[in-house]
């Protein structure tokens, strides 16, 4: 599939990481998390020349093997078959980690359970319920230089995961930078968060009535399709 | 140093029946992997077939329910872990949530610190990852020049379990591609250190400036069985 086409079938998920692919500069080293986020590395123009770290040792991940060439023991960090681009290096997981802190990460893309309208992301536990562990999720979260969130705009029971103040213990304090959702494009400002965009066909009332945290709108909000 | 020592300081490759004695009830263990890449499948058999039970597991995550350590859990041999995510394990929530299983969460990064200042002989390390969340919890703060800092505690055990690609019979260990991971972290911070290698080859024949982890840190090698499980990947 081309860039900026859109499929009859696109679910919402496809059209999120569409979106979120647009923020991704020429030359950027990037982590995807798991679910969502994974989908954005396939709407990244080819003339856009882009670095995938994994946290399990990889720099240069590339995209899946064709059935049958996958190698057991290269894969990413959600456990899946990859194959590597050129450049690509190993290494273990202190210097995967070393590469988070050090602050060399340009973007990382991850989904979360709550994020708030300071960019205080929620993503590791629901206590009492899901437990899964924070993973990576702390130090990319934290360190790296831009934090994008790609998730649902509203949870299963139809509460927004876009609040005020998350009730959930946190992952990092302050960490997003960006929020792509199923219906909006929203940025953590200073004074809280601006939306920018809408996504088709939702309304910019549809958006504020979804949405429990308070939201300026920008001056010219945009709809994405 | 008796003749027959200093041999098996230079070949301390051994058949499976000479690392059972390692294996007991209660210990601590130390694991390779991610995801159950890189974990050791030959010494994992070898623990479920001696029946050891009441271990506490230092590893990354618990892998799948039936890949890997994941298959410790699963025959509830784990009593307590130390680790960064369980997720891809329902039976680890299951046991955790239960209460036959005591779980610490340690951020994936600073778990591989904390092992690594173990391995290197460290007392400790200093790192900003998670203030300001329930990752805090029980860590001593450090002032450093104005910035505070969470003390984290080096992490050590009774036994280390290695996978490598390819190990001389010193020792010297070369991995495989992302089974890498933890591995060469642990690999320096086992009382005892096993390694399971797909690959032995005779001393001399690795070239030095491929070996990534120093055969000096390795107490055994096994021949490794290969892999005794399905990927989640494969259909």
């Amino acid at each position: 599939m081309g860039v900026g086409e859109v499929k009859e079938t696109e679910n919402y998920r496809e059209r999120i990481a569409r979106r979120a692919a647009q923020e991704i500069e020429d030359g950027m080293i990037i982590n995807l998390g798991i679910g969502i986020p994974t989908l954005v590395a396939d709407f990244i123009p080819a003339d856009k020349n882009v670095l995938f770290h994994a946290e399990n040792g990889i720099l240069g991940t590339g995209p899946s093997p064709a059935p049958g060439e996958e190698n057991p023991m290269l894969c990413n960090a959600g456990g899946f078959p990859v194959t590597l681009v050129k450049g690509a290096s190993f290494f273990d997981s202190a210097t995967a980690f070393a590469i988070i802190r050090r602050g060399l990460l340009d973007m990382t893309i991850l989904g979360v359970l709550e994020v708030s309208q300071y960019g205080d992301i929620a993503n590791w536990i629901v206590p009492g319920k899901r437990v899964p562990g924070m993973g990576g999720a702390m130090e990319l979260a934290q360190k790296a230089k831009r934090v994008m969130v790609l998730t649902t705009h509203l949870d299963k029971q139809g509460r927004s995961k876009i609040v005020r103040e998350c009730r959930l213990p946190l992952t990092a304090r302050r960490a997003a930078n960006l929020i792509i959702t199923d219906m909006a494009v929203m940025e953590v400002m200073e004074d809280g968060l601006l939306l920018r965009e809408v996504m088709h066909p939702y309304s910019i009332a549809d958006v504020i009535a979804a949405t429990e945290a308070e939201l300026n709108v920008a001056e010219h909000v945009g709809v994405f399709r | 140093m008796e003749q027959h020592q200093r041999q098996r300081r230079m070949d301390k490759v051994v058949p499976i029946e000479h690392v059972l004695p390692y294996f007991f009830h209660g210990m601590t263990v130390m694991v390779g992997g991610f995801g159950g890449v890189g974990n050791p499948p030959t010494l994992i058999r070898a623990i479920l077939d001696k029946g050891v039970r009441e271990i506490t597991m230092i590893s990354n995550d618990t892998a799948f329910p039936y890949i890997g350590i994941g298959l410790l859990v699963t025959e509830r041999r784990v009593k307590k872990l130390i680790t960064s995510h369980i997720g891809s394990n329902p039976n680890a929530g299951a046991q955790m949530t239960a209460g036959e299983l005591e779980v610490e969460f340690c951020p994936q990064g600073i778990l591989a610190e904390r092992i690594r200042a173990g391995g290197v002989g460290l007392g400790g390390i200093l790192s900003d990852i998670g203030l300001g969340t329930i990752a805090e919890q029980g860590k001593q703060k450090v002032n450093v020049n104005g910035k505070e800092f969470l003390l984290e505690t080096p992490l050590t055990a009774d036994v280390a379990l290695v996978h490598a690609k390819r190990a001389d019979r010193f020792g010297n260990l070369i991995y495989d591609s992302s089974a890498r991971n933890f591995n060469p972290l642990v690999a320096m911070a086992g009382t005892v250190t096993i390694v399971e290698a797909d690959e032995i080859v005779e001393t001399g024949e690795l070239d030095p400036e491929e070996v990534v982890t120093p055969g000096v840190f390795v107490d055994m090698i096994v021949p490794s069985e290969g892999v005794n499980w399905r990927w989640a990947w494969e259909k």
